[in-house]
């Protein structure tokens, strides 16, 4: 928004804290305006007292070490020369080959260059990747789509060849490849800047999870099959690569990352649950294979059931998530047919029964920076049911999901009636038939 | 001496940047009105009525005003419009 002001005519300056300091020179970079005014404040800004930011004010900018109010009223002031006048204009180009090198000295280029998750990779010769190209009709110069790390960066773009330079990387074999498209296809990044830490959950349906052997059994959500690891870090590693970075400080602010992030995709048990399976819910036909992308990784809670408390176990974990991410329920087939043997015999009304279950106070519900940020302006604008919400005295006990929010996957080894309930919003769908 | 393989760039393609050019600067904020930009972040509010007393305080010859966003990461229009129209410099924070 700065920018834009700026090119509106106003001189502007940009606050933010110390420890954006990279990230946001390096967005000034992209959006051509390297010289962008900025000044910084201590980190945090969220849960100061008012006493506290006014020391940040009357305080030095703790990145040029000079009075921050001197920093911004030279912001608004100080005379243009003219390299602000003139604004940087360059290209960007990345290679399709690199310098030729011995092995050993490539792993280190692509770990030095934050290529990886920091395990070992396969490295993507041109044999390799011709091979993962097998794995599809599409030709390699088709591009797939544009990703980023975040909504105020750049979008960059790639190709199919791209994704299965990436493939190869995980260790994918070709047949997962229009799997591994189709996560590509989705529009949703695995490798998010959030502050948050998000990560992605990927859930495979129809023909091509048997087709290729992907796991929807015991471990399923573990490392204990090769398409389901493969597929999940492919994910990974292409969005990290292919958006421009994930790289902390950068492109990556996740306070305290995520395990998610490695690799989480994995295949629904349609033939042992009781309900429909989670692409024809969504629109997909049953002999349709699909991706679903859950965009959370946050919390994670799990238990059992049902039993005869369930529903007081329920929601007690229903109203402990955060209320900004939204539940994806995983049910072994155990603890689904049980679900459906109590009389939820479609997964609407489970996931119906938990919406009305998800409950907090007003006054909770609100007291979260996350629902202040972002669904506080919507309140406010009249968007419901966030304006009902708002309107709800502190201590009323309001639903804090919508039933299209929540979402349940059956998948499991019936070692056990388990179920976890994880932070999951459904961001994106995409067709694997259509990148075979 | 260890074979040399040839290898694939694992990256995506960047878009070309376009430079832009910064606002002419004022030559004094006395009598000018500064747009405080609350971006909604948690606090930010706080922090920009901390900065409008500021002002008050030592640099009372400028006018300051709170304005914010009508939503999240969006890039509002009206409010440009707005502080284009009535304003001669905006501060924004606390954030992206």
């Amino acid at each position: 928004m700065a920018a834009a002001l700026e090119l509106d005519g106003v001189p502007t300056v940009a606050v933010h804290t110390h420890v954006f300091a990279r990230l946001a020179r390096a967005t000034a970079l992209a959006n051509g305006m390297p010289r962008m005014r900025q000044s910084f404040v201590p980190q945090p800004v969220v849960d100061r007292t008012p006493d506290q930011l006014r020391g940040y004010i009357e305080g030095a900018d703790p990145i040029s070490k000079r009075p921050f109010v001197q920093e911004v009223i030279e912001g608004l002031t100080k005379p243009l020369d003219q390299e602000d006048l003139q604004g940087l204009s360059f290209e960007r180009t990345t290679p399709r080959l690199l310098e030729p090198d011995s092995s050993e000295n490539l792993h280190r280029l692509f770990f030095e260059n934050h290529w990886t998750d920091f395990l070992p990779v396969v490295l993507p010769t041109e044999e390799r990747v011709e091979r993962m190209l097998k794995g599809t009709k599409l030709p390699a110069d088709k591009v797939v789509g544009r990703l980023r790390p975040a909504v105020f960066r750049e979008f960059w773009e790639f190709t199919v060849e791209k994704v299965a330079v990436n493939a190869v990387m995980a260790g994918a074999r070709p047949e997962y490849f229009p799997v591994i498209l189709a996560l590509a296809a989705s529009g949703v990044t695995a490798r998010s800047s959030s502050t948050n830490s998000f990560a992605t959950i990927s859930v495979v349906n129809g023909p091509i999870r048997n087709e290729i052997g992907m796991n929807s059994g015991i471990g399923v959500m573990g490392p204990y099959n090769h398409a389901n690891a493969a597929i999940g870090r492919a994910y990974s590693l292409l969005s990290q690569n292919l958006q421009g970075g994930s790289v902390p400080g950068e492109t990556y602010m996740g306070s305290l990352g995520n395990w998610y992030a490695y690799s989480a995709a994995f295949a629904e048990a349609e033939e042992r649950s009781p309900w429909e399976p989670l692409h024809v819910q969504k629109g997909f036909k049953p002999n349709e294979s699909a991706v679903c992308v859950f965009f959370g990784g946050w919390y994670t809670h799990a238990g059992y059931g049902p039993r005869a408390t369930w529903q007081e176990k329920m929601r007690r974990c229903l109203s402990a998530v955060e209320q900004y991410s939204p539940p994806l329920l995983v049910l072994d087939p155990i603890a689904a047919c049980g679900f459906a043997e109590l009389g939820f015999d479609k997964k609407q009304k489970l996931i119906d029964w938990c919406a009305e279950n998800a409950r907090l106070p007003a006054r909770e519900y609100w007291d979260n920076q996350w629902i202040q940020y972002l669904n506080r302006p919507r309140a406010v604008a009249g968007v419901e049911p966030y304006a009902s919400r708002l309107r709800a005295k502190p201590d009323d006990i309001i639903q804090i999901f919508e039933p299209e929010e929540i979402n349940i996957v059956v998948a499991g080894g019936e070692t056990q009636g388990a179920w976890k309930m994880i932070s999951g919003a459904l961001r994106g769908m995409a067709s694997v038939d259509a990148w075979r | 001496m260890a074979e040399r393989m040839k290898v694939h760039d694992p990256r995506g393609y960047p878009p070309k940047v376009t430079g832009k050019r910064l606002a002419p600067r004022l030559e004094s904020l006395d009598g000018k009105t500064v747009f405080l930009v609350d971006c909604l972040f948690d606090n930010s509010d706080v922090f920009m009525d901390l900065m409008q007393r500021w002002f008050g305080q030592h640099l009372p010859s400028v006018k300051t005003r709170v304005i914010k966003p009508k939503e999240t990461w969006a890039d509002d229009t009206d409010m440009r419009k707005q502080i284009a129209a009535n304003g001669s410099a905006a501060i924004l924070g606390v954030g992206l």
